[in-house]
């Protein structure tokens, strides 16, 4: 009796809490991709002097619906030659890794599903496991393209890590905290307050401005690198590798790989807002500031973070596999560990 | 020994598997149905061996069953970017064949449209090598454009793409009165484009990281291969049939033959023939801007042939600078109204030869940024 | 050093020059055509589907012969002169030969305007007509001819006889002539 009423024995009362809690952050990442690949397909649309989809819906907004329906409904094709389980977990894991590092997003000062003290930590941890997906997924295809595409991703992966992680330091050096509630908590003021503009602080703090806006930039570009996009896409990279690592995928494991790249754009972007925008802070003092405000700002500047990686997407030709590596060791890394130092001895001489 | 040459020894020595993909005939860079068989290292490229006949539709032998104009309907189908330019040689040859002489306003109607035709075709090639490069906004920005053209030319002939305008003697359609304000109106907007472009995509620090130095095609490698056009020329040759044997009435305009300097990268690298392709854009517009300005707008756009073309026996050689290179036609006629053998020299298919002489030892994603730097289409690669 | 942070320096403006760009356009105008509901007009000699007139085709087969990829099938009866249905052309003149077969393929044509130059009176031309496209490759094959199958039947058994009579004739007056020379039967 005891032994089947485990769920019971973990939560107790708390079990309608925990539901919510779990499913909150699910529907919205399904409500969020729909829109972002609205977005996705607008702003592109709009760039090149196009009007995208206006045929589904008012002015095409229903499109992504039916995108999903369409994938829905498509046959799920496992290739003979592939290696059916890990074929088959590969979506799953990508799409887990993504939701997963929605779990310590502070929403808003009232709302985040997990207050845990490492929540910087645990979503470096968490969003390293999209990448193990890709390379299983890229693998058991047993198509050469998946094959070479996977080979790049875990290149990237160790490329863009150490610089987005240093990015990341620095501001928990500033923060003398990892719990990202306890950042957004530390950035409350004005606009200024943000760590983007060195946070609170005496007038001293303008000595840092720079690097950490260096760092913001730094952050920025290892994160589109970590969502595989433009200029990152080399995993994809759908002029040379056909469409990489899911080049054998279709119907409803594609929508998962679709879903789990625009989740993880998400992810970015909220830590971005997080750690540099303040994150649920009104950027203009007591102005609309609150635990429910708190979470417009927050989709607010998070969706301004998802919009800028769109736009860089349909601006910005492809690297190389080399460049992105040169990138992210020759250039990103030095240059983030220039700000850490630098941000460290502010602290120390503060 | 130094420790480091010992270890670079020892690490050549060192034979990792190689892996042989088939790079086509259904892939999204490969310009059509051409398929690559490449050899790879890791992520380097060892040998490539391009295969060809996907698009094989016997064009020569058909030739030899069809009347002399009934064969500019299927020229026009060798290379569909570009057909106006690719009627030309073969006109010119029935025309010197013929001797006929074409009136005064022909010739000029056919250097416009030619030229129009010509910044159409570098158009596509320069938007698909930014596509290659995955930069998508100058692709739809370059098509928006080549609308433009496509209309002016679909006003003359009444087909967008597959003209059959050049006729024996003449052209098929007469201007129509807004032609000369039209036609400076898509020269102001190539223009603004290119400028555009040049900051957003030829200019931007990934793209040249991207293709400068990139797929390095000597002048020797060049000319022995037999390469002609844009791929010639971006490796420093200055070789236009345009200015070198002016054919029609190209010795009365003023224009420059742009040749790879190599401001980025190496001379005969892909930003070179790219570029080259940028600067042959504005050289046409300047072309197409004197010819207007000298065109007479009256007169008849046909000379009086024979209803019945027969050529006399013999045979001729024509060629002319095709956007992609030189295009050559060498007909050989026994006197009735059908060619006894027609024989086309196409430029995509001779440029094509090059690629595995200058795309070995570079990254797999190089190949495909080379492949679209030659500018093939494949319909005139398999005839 | 310096020129490692030039460099990257450089690599950062371009691509902001490249965003900006792309923001301007994101406000610009937008040039697609909404097809089915907006069209581009067609200029009035875009060559898309064949029309032939039948009142003007005397069935001379030029464009038979013009036509590259042979997509057009012709097929004539003289007319005869004691057949009660007699017709005009467009312009007046007597119908000399029936048109009993007209009939052109679609699916081959190459739209490349021969025909139409070929035409000496000026009885096919291309419509500005592009949206026939079907499912059943049968639907695109276009019969032009006026005449019914059992009309066409009728005109080509009233030709035979014709031709007969027309044999019969010039065997008897070949006999006229030379009424010395011996018949074929007879030598049997």
């Amino acid at each position: 009796m005891q032994s089947t009423n485990f769920i019971w024995d973990l939560f107790g009362v708390n079990l309608l809490t925990v539901v919510a809690v779990v499913a909150l952050p699910l529907g919205f990442v399904l409500i969020y991709a729909l829109v972002a690949i609205l977005a996705e397909l607008k702003i592109s649309a709009w760039i090149q002097e196009r009007l995208g989809p206006m045929r589904t819906g008012p002015y095409g907004i229903l499109q992504p619906v039916a995108e999903v329906i369409k994938l829905l409904q498509k046959e799920d094709i496992t290739p003979d030659a592939s290696s059916k389980l890990l074929y088959n977990l590969a979506p799953f894991i990508i799409f887990s890794g993504a939701y997963a590092a929605f779990a310590v997003i502070p929403f808003s000062s009232a709302f985040m599903p997990a207050n845990i003290n490492v929540g910087l930590f645990y979503v470096f941890a968490i969003g390293s496991i999209s990448a193990m997906g890709i390379v299983m997924g890229g693998w058991a295809s047993s198509n050469k393209y998946s094959l070479m595409g996977a080979m790049r991703s875990v290149s990237q992966l160790i490329s863009y890590e150490i610089p987005a992680a240093m990015a990341v330091l620095s501001i928990v050096v500033l923060s003398s905290s990892m719990n990202m509630q306890e950042i957004s908590h530390a950035q409350t003021g004005y606009f200024w307050d943000w760590y983007l503009f060195g946070g609170p602080g005496s007038w001293t703090k303008v000595f840092i401005i720079p690097f950490t806006i260096t760092l913001a930039i730094a952050y920025f570009i290892a994160s589109l690198a970590e969502t595989n996009r433009v200029p990152f896409d080399i995993p994809e990279g759908e002029s040379e590798l056909v469409a990489g690592f899911h080049t054998e995928y279709g119907g409803i494991k594609f929508a998962m790989f679709y879903f789990a790249e625009y989740a993880n754009m998400f992810v970015v972007s909220a830590i971005f807002t997080t750690i540099f925008l303040g994150g649920w802070n009104s950027p203009f003092g007591e102005f609309l500031q609150g635990p429910g405000w708190g979470v417009m700002w927050f989709i607010l500047k998070s969706f301004s973070i998802v919009f800028v990686q769109i736009w860089v997407r349909w601006t910005l030709p492809r690297f190389r596999v080399d460049q992105l590596m040169y990138l992210g060791w020759k250039v990103l890394l030095p240059v983030s560990f220039i700000c850490f130092f630098a941000i460290s001895l502010f602290v120390m001489f503060k | 020994m130094s420790e480091k040459k010992k270890i670079d020894i020892e690490y050549s020595q060192l034979d990792s598997e190689r892996m042989r993909i088939n790079v086509g005939p259904q892939h999204p860079s490969t310009h059509g149905v051409l398929r690559l068989e490449v050899e790879v290292d890791g992520e380097i490229v060892t040998d490539v061996v391009p295969h060809l006949g996907y698009l094989h539709r016997s064009f020569e032998k058909h030739c030899e069953y069809m009347t002399y104009p009934q064969i500019i309907p299927y020229i026009d189908r060798m290379d569909y970017i570009s057909a106006m330019n690719n009627e030309w040689p073969y006109v010119m040859a029935l025309e010197k064949m013929l001797d006929v002489k074409v009136p005064e306003k022909v010739e000029y109607l056919r250097v416009i449209v030619a030229e129009l035709n010509r910044i159409a075709n570098h158009q596509i090639a320069v938007a698909t090598f930014g596509l290659d490069a995955g930069a998508f906004t100058p692709f739809l920005f370059y098509f928006r454009d080549r609308e433009y053209i496509i209309w002016i030319l679909e006003k003359l002939s009444g087909a967008r793409l597959l003209y059959n305008y050049f006729r024996v003697g003449g052209v098929a359609g007469d201007v129509y009165p807004t032609f000369k304000e039209e036609c400076h109106d898509v020269i102001a907007k190539v223009r603004k484009t290119n400028a555009e472009v040049m900051n957003l995509l030829i200019h931007n620090n990934i793209f040249i990281k991207r293709t400068a130095g990139v797929g390095i095609l000597t002048p020797d490698v060049a000319i022995n291969y037999g390469c002609s056009g844009p791929v010639l020329r971006g490796s420093g040759m200055a070789h236009d049939l345009r200015r070198d044997e002016p054919y029609s009435i190209y010795d009365r305009f003023d224009f420059d033959i742009p040749v790879g300097k190599g401001e980025v990268g190496v001379v005969g690298d892909c930003w070179n023939r790219n570029m080259v392709r940028m600067h042959e854009m504005e050289q046409s517009c300047r072309i197409i801007e004197q010819a207007l300005e000298q065109m007479p707008m009256e007169g008849d756009v046909t000379a009086a042939i024979p209803k019945r073309i027969k050529l006399p026996k013999g045979e001729i050689y024509s060629r002319a600078e095709n956007p992609k290179g030189e295009l050559g036609f060498y007909i050989v006629s026994n006197g009735t109204d059908k060619p006894e053998r027609l024989k086309a020299r196409g430029p995509s298919f001779v440029n094509l030869s090059v690629i595995p002489e200058i795309s070995k030892g570079y990254m797999f994603a190089d190949l495909i940024l080379i492949l679209g730097s030659i500018d093939i289409v494949l319909g005139e690669v398999d005839r | 050093m310096l020129t490692y942070f030039k460099n990257i320096w450089i690599g950062f403006y371009s691509a902001l020059v490249g965003m900006k760009i792309t923001w301007k356009h994101i406000f610009a105008k937008k040039v697609t055509i909404q097809y089915p509901d907006e069209r581009f007009p067609l200029p009035s000699n875009a060559r898309n589907r064949l029309q032939l007139m039948p009142a003007r085709c005397t069935g001379c087969t030029l464009c038979v012969a013009a036509c590259p990829v042979n997509c057009i099938t012709l097929e004539t009866v003289r007319v005869v002169p004691d057949d009660p249905h007699q017709e005009l052309y467009e312009n007046g003149t007597p119908r000399k030969m029936w048109v009993t077969r007209y009939e052109m393929d679609f699916a081959k044509c190459c739209f490349c305007g021969l025909c139409v130059a070929a035409c000496p009176s000026d009885a096919i031309h291309h419509t500005t007509d592009f949206e026939y496209s079907s499912l059943d490759r049968s639907h695109l094959y276009y019969k032009f001819q006026t005449l019914t199958p059992e009309q066409a039947e009728e005109k080509k058994r009233l030709f035979a006889e014709f031709k007969a009579r027309e044999a019969r004739e010039k065997e008897a007056k070949a006999q006229a002539a030379k009424p010395d020379a011996p018949r074929p039967e007879a030598e049997v």
